[in-house]
């Protein structure tokens, strides 16, 4: 696993290498110092060194502390380098990669779980990289050469080592081991309540409505609980760590007095070097707790890194590899032929059912039917935003698969039921459809989708900026925008997916208008609730549980197709009686 | 131990614990308050502390006496009195060494036990006081905010309340300790560590500040760049169908970029801080040798004298290291408490009422009586001030006289008010968003207080009834349609806990909302993720329509119900929506005019006046807005 993150060193390989090489430098200085300090004391005071000894170990000593500053502040600065700059690719990485999902893909992500995976999961992985080149490298060097300097002052002495290093590795290892588990149950206890929470503050109307407070605080005391009995379960292993540490420093400490002080009493061994001897074992030991530490963040960041490979191992549903990079769409006819459709690949879960359509070029068709008809699904197949599971489709005389995406969304322009508007002017949004528009084309097409009007009246007209999402324009005025956007494409069809279902009925017409006088020889189809949206349609398709129930003109379709004729009655009786 | 948290209400801005707490005594004081059961515990917790740093502190002073009065003289000599006055010392220490690793395992184990408790009280009290603020409170906080409360600022105060507390207080004894040992054993070589420590303190400070500067930089430019995620992922079907793949990439990469160069200079600078830290505090340690050495060897100090001391250095600097470290968290989960008291201080929702509603055993009679099971029929009970009872039937009669209303207090949303609602009687509401429909239904339950003029409820004015009470009388099937985490079945339950499965049943097939429940994966137990993601609107007002119908309440509100639905399903539920109404004064809002046609009197709403009111038919007549409305001359949005 995370050998597939690491190409995402990059240019940054160089300060990688040089993090743990300056620590080795660092740790090895260090290991110096107490050495040095048991020849002082050895040779220096008790010796015949004397002073010009001692000035001369201890300058060198304080020398070695200052190179090994240096190393520690490169060390540092090269593991800033490249922790940041590892953490940019990979959220390059996996941004550019999301680029090349298709709907099926974003779909079985969610859009909130790959926010996550590029935000939380990639700073996680950040913060564990840093902390693995820098400690995951000076705690092992730390311990093996604190070892060695202690084995090479005195051997004997050492094999409390023997003892104190499996005594205090093994009780981290159980510690760590238990508490992992408790670990996890703790953050998934925690994530229900938070969970439960959101619930709550999302509701919070429903919840006053309602009278539920006692309710809810019931819910919520019970999970409340569960947390704190968890957490109390995970950290009181955990607490173990500190005593137990102490506990093995402290008895080799009072080994080594006991067994080094009588080798000092019988001349075999020096005071300076006992007390050396001292520093190394706490040395030791400190990385060895250091040691198990870096395992359990490595332990808890495995989530992430492990969900961010998932996200760049994605393979996208569909491609365009196997298409013809010369060829353009000629004109705007449509052709579904035979065309099954399911979004799990299952045949048994058939969203659309044997769907067989003819439309020419230049017509345009409306489209109606119940709430979860499947009309949408049948639209997106167009622009080849899903791909189809039996069937072709033949968009300008060619199946969809054998033009470039980008070739065949230029040409079919799609606008969404939720569509989504970006932070920036109005002008910038709707150059979107084309992005060397002048002016004046921007101009003809808001004009087109009846949104010139508004947009002039607003202070600062086509330069008012839009918060994200489009928040300070109206459910109508941001469905013209829209539509306005795709028009701006100029392409050979058009699709609008139920996209003026909050403007009045009175602009909804001008809409249809505008589209007759300036789309001439452009295919439209309109997915609407209101049949007055369709009624001056070519012709309607009338969509029923995912098959056609009906293909015609409004006043064929009155005469035949029972469906469409309860669906214009639901809506007529309210109006259409008194006119 | 970090966490992962799900981006609720977005993880824009990047975390949100960057302020620095206003009023830091008070809000310790607080936390402690948390902790009054506690406080005997706490007792044991600062003895056992006080232990386990001096344990550590006493163990390097004996360091001196076991060189300098045994070993030194004890070297090639055979004194046999000496040599179990070492076996004594080390037994002493050894001792000494044991009570302090048993006081550290003390003060910890009790310490989770404390903090995991006062974090159960914290969230406690905060939950039970978000549910008492007024809808006014959720008007002006997003959810994103209310949210962090919860994931972010009691998450910090949980680390630092299980970490950082008790190895502050460590680190302060152990400081203190050993300062004053070290003071006992050479004033001169002390006066060198006060001087490293000074520099040490310099490096912190100037280090320290830049790398603050650099985080604060460093953060806007992770907000920057979460926010652009956050926007481009939630576009990433409109970019996929305009190809712009490229040109988003390119932005990316910009921003990305800027973020690598503040993150890399505000990270340089918080990675180096230990390593010069620790590395100061080795200099540290080499000056004390070298001094130390010649004074040694002036016979200044002893020899046991001088190792002990630089035992000590190497014991004073690294507490201090950590103080310095964790300060930081330490004023974060402060800001976060203060972000949580400041809640816990709000003002709840302000209820004086005392009529309460009660089941009773029939309300048309002359004679109420009281029941204790649920009969259908409720009775108004108001206790009077001379200690009579008067029961008063629930009917459903409302009446809105003279109502004036703003959210805010310079902007009127609704202006003079004024309507009368017969029980059984349904009443629709028409006009532009807007022009106050919503906040008719929301004056009627209480969301919000009426400073002008006033509602009553069958003859009771609607303050005097008990908030619960009221709304108990009331169901709603509110604008937008949020649903809970948990089975379609406890969700429509929602209306009434007590309600039988058969009665859920029942409730949905009224609102048409069986059918597609029972093609749902477990049908009734089927479990709503995340506000009922799976299913569309549609489906989702219909839950709302049925969760509505099983509170069987006498006022029923339906706010925009059914705008979701489409005109075909909506004339099926037609007649469910009929039984529903049937007997229950309602109040109907929709922009849908085939959905208000049937009401008794259709209001006409415009910037918050009644401009036009009658029924369809009288409406027609008039020729006014409602017939220009109809006519599909206006925006109904």
């Amino acid at each position: 696993m995370i050998k597939k993150l690491l190409p995402f060193l990059g240019e940054y390989k160089r300060e990688t290498i040089l993090t743990p090489l300056m620590v080795v430098g660092e740790v090895v200085l260090e290991l110096m110092i107490p050495f040095l300090m048991a020849r002082i004391v050895d040779y220096g005071i008790l010796g015949d060194g004397g002073m010009p000894y001692t000035i001369r170990v201890g300058s060198l000593m304080i020398v070695m502390a200052l190179v090994a500053l240096i190393f520690g502040a490169l060390s540092g600065k090269y593991a800033a380098i490249s922790g940041m700059g590892f953490a940019r690719n990979i959220r390059s990485g996996l941004f550019e990669k999301i680029q090349t999902y298709s709907f099926a893909n974003i779909d079985k992500f969610t859009t909130a779980s790959l926010v996550t995976r590029l935000t939380t999961d990639i700073t996680n992985t950040q913060n564990a990289f840093m902390m693995v080149i820098r400690m995951a490298v000076r705690a092992p060097i730390m311990l093996v050469g604190a070892t060695i300097m202690a084995v090479s002052i005195n051997p004997q002495l050492s094999l409390i080592f023997l003892i104190s290093i499996p005594v205090l590795s093994v009780t981290l290892y159980l510690i760590g081991k238990h508490a992992h588990p408790r670990f996890l149950d703790m953050l998934e206890k925690y994530d229900t309540l938070n969970e439960k929470v959101q619930d709550f503050i999302v509701n919070i109307r429903v919840v006053k409505a309602f009278v539920r407070e006692d309710h809810e605080e019931e819910k919520f005391v019970a999970d409340a609980k569960k947390v704190r009995d968890a957490q109390l379960s995970a950290e009181k292993l955990v607490v173990l760590n500190m005593p137990i540490m102490q506990l093995t420093i402290y008895s080799s400490i009072v080994a080594i007095i006991w067994f080094g002080g009588n080798m000092v009493i019988q001349g075999t061994f020096n005071i300076g070097e006992l007390s050396s001897f001292i520093m190394y074992i706490m040395q030791v030991l400190i990385s060895l707790m250091m040691i198990s530490m870096i395992f359990i963040m490595l332990i808890i960041s495995r989530a992430s890194f492990s969900r961010i490979v998932e996200g760049l191992e994605e393979k996208p549903v569909l491609d365009d590899d196997d298409s013809d990079q010369t060829l353009d769409l000629n004109d705007g006819s449509i052709i579904f032929n035979q065309v099954d459709f399911s979004y799990n690949q299952d045949s048994n879960n058939l969203v659309l059912k044997d769907i067989n359509l003819t439309i020419k070029s230049g017509e345009t068709v409306g489209i109606i039917g119940g709430t979860g008809s499947s009309k949408t699904t049948l639209v997106q197949l167009i622009p080849r935003l899903y791909d189809v599971l039996n069937g072709e489709i033949i968009v300008g005389g060619h199946n969809v698969k054998d033009y470039q995406l980008k070739t065949l969304r230029d040409q079919v322009a799609m606008v969404l039921q939720n569509n989504v508007l970006f932070t920036g002017t109005i002008k910038d949004n709707l150059k979107w459809g084309n992005e060397n528009a002048s002016d004046q084309e921007v101009i003809e097409a808001a004009k087109a989708a009846q949104a010139h009007d508004f947009i002039v009246s607003l202070p600062n007209g086509y330069d008012t900026v839009l918060g994200q999402g489009g928040v300070n324009v109206s459910g109508g005025q941001k469905q013209r925008l829209t539509i306005a956007r795709a028009l701006l494409k100029k392409p050979k069809v058009v699709i609008l997916d139920d996209s003026t279902s909050a403007v009045d009925t009175a602009t909804d017409a001008a809409i249809r208008k505008a589209f007759n006088e300036n789309l001439q020889g452009v295919t439209t189809l309109i997915i609407a609730q209101r049949v007055t949206s369709v009624s001056d349609a070519d012709k309607i398709i009338v969509i029923d549980d995912g098959t056609i129930n009906g293909f015609d003109t409004h006043d064929n379709l009155l005469k035949t197709n029972a469906i469409y004729r309860e669906i214009y009655q639901s809506q007529s009786k309210g109006v259409n009686d008194h006119e | 131990m970090s966490k992962q948290q799900k981006p609720v209400g977005g993880p824009m801005g990047g975390p949100k614990g960057m302020g620095k707490p206003t009023n830091i005594w008070e809000t310790v004081k607080r936390i402690a308050s948390y902790m009054k059961e506690d406080r005997w515990i706490l007792l044991i917790v600062f003895i056992t502390i006080i232990f386990s740093a001096l344990a550590n502190v006493i163990g390097i002073s004996f360091l001196q006496v076991i060189i300098d009065d045994y070993l030194a003289p004890l070297i090639n000599s055979d004194d046999s009195a000496l040599m179990r006055g070492f076996i004594t010392v080390i037994g002493v220490v050894s001792i000494i060494y044991i009570i302090g690793a048993a006081s550290t395992y003390i003060f910890n184990r009790l310490m989770v036990g404390v903090s995991t408790r006062t974090l159960y009280k914290l969230r406690v009290d905060l939950f039970k006081k978000m549910e008492a603020l007024p809808i006014k409170y959720y008007d002006t906080h997003t959810h994103g905010d209310s949210m962090s409360l919860y994931t972010n600022d009691i998450d910090t105060l949980r680390q630092v309340l299980s970490n950082s507390v008790t190895n502050f207080v460590t680190s302060l004894i152990t400081v203190v300790g050993v300062f004053v040992m070290m003071l006992v054993f050479s004033w001169q070589l002390t006066i060198i560590v006060l001087i490293m420590l000074a520099l040490m303190m310099l490096a912190v400070k100037t280090i320290g500040g830049k790398s603050a500067n650099y985080f604060v930089k460093q953060q806007q430019e992770l907000g920057r760049v979460n926010g652009y995620i956050e926007e481009m992922i939630e576009g990433q079907k409109v970019i996929k169908v305009f190809s712009r793949q490229d040109k988003v990439i390119e932005e990316f990469e910009e921003l990305n970029e800027e973020l690598r160069v503040n993150a890399t200079q505000a990270n340089t600078f918080a990675n180096i801080l230990m390593p010069i830290m620790g590395n100061l505090s080795y200099m540290l340690y080499a000056i004390t040798a070298m001094i130390g050495g010649l004074f040694a060897i002036m016979n200044a100090l002893t020899l046991g004298t001088v190792i002990a001391f630089l035992q000590f250095t190497r014991t004073f600097s690294m507490p201090i290291v950590q103080i310095s470290q964790q300060l930081n968290a330490v004023l974060t989960a402060l800001a976060g408490a203060e972000r949580i008291f400041k809640v816990i201080d709000e003002k709840p929702e302000f209820d004086q009422g005392h009529v309460t509603m009660v089941a009773v055993e029939d309300n048309q009679s002359d004679e109420i009586a009281e029941s204790d099971q649920r009969t259908g029929a409720f009775a108004w009970k108001e206790v009077k001030e001379d200690g009579s009872t008067v029961y008063t039937p629930v009917q459903g009669k409302v009446v809105f006289k003279d109502v004036i209303f703003g959210y805010d207090k310079d902007k009127t949303v609704l202006n003079n008010i004024s309507l009368y609602a017969k029980p059984g009687q349904k009443i629709a509401f028409v006009g532009s968003t807007g022009a106050g429909k919503t906040t008719i239904t929301n004056l009627i339950n209480r969301f919000y207080d009426v400073p002008s003029g006033n509602i009553s409820i069958d003859g009771i004015e609607i303050n005097k009834i008990k908030k619960p009470d009221l709304r108990r009388s009331l169901s709603m099937v509110l604008q937008d349609t949020h649903l809970f985490t948990g089975t379609v079945m406890e969700n429509i339950r929602y209306g009434r806990l007590d309600a039988t499965d058969e009665e859920v049943i029942a409730a949905a097939k009224l609102a048409n909302a069986d059918s597609f429940i029972r093609h749902l994966q477990d049908g009734y137990h089927t479990v709503l993720k995340s506000d009922g993601g799976n299913l569309s609107q549609g489906q989702r007002q219909l839950l709302a329509i049925a969760r509505a119908a099983i509170a069987e309440t006498p006022v029923l509100i339906l706010d925009e119900a059914t705008s979701s639905i489409d005109t075909r399903t909506e004339a099926l539920i037609q007649k469910g929506m009929d039984r529903l109404m049937e007997g229950k004064t309602s109040f109907i809002i929709a922009h849908r005019l085939s959905t208000v046609r049937s009401a008794n009197a259709i209001m006409v709403l415009e910037h918050g006046e009644i401009i036009e009111r009658g029924d369809h038919d009288q409406l027609i007549e008039q020729k006014g807005k409602y017939y220009q409305l109809s006519a599909g001359m206006f925006e109904l949005t």
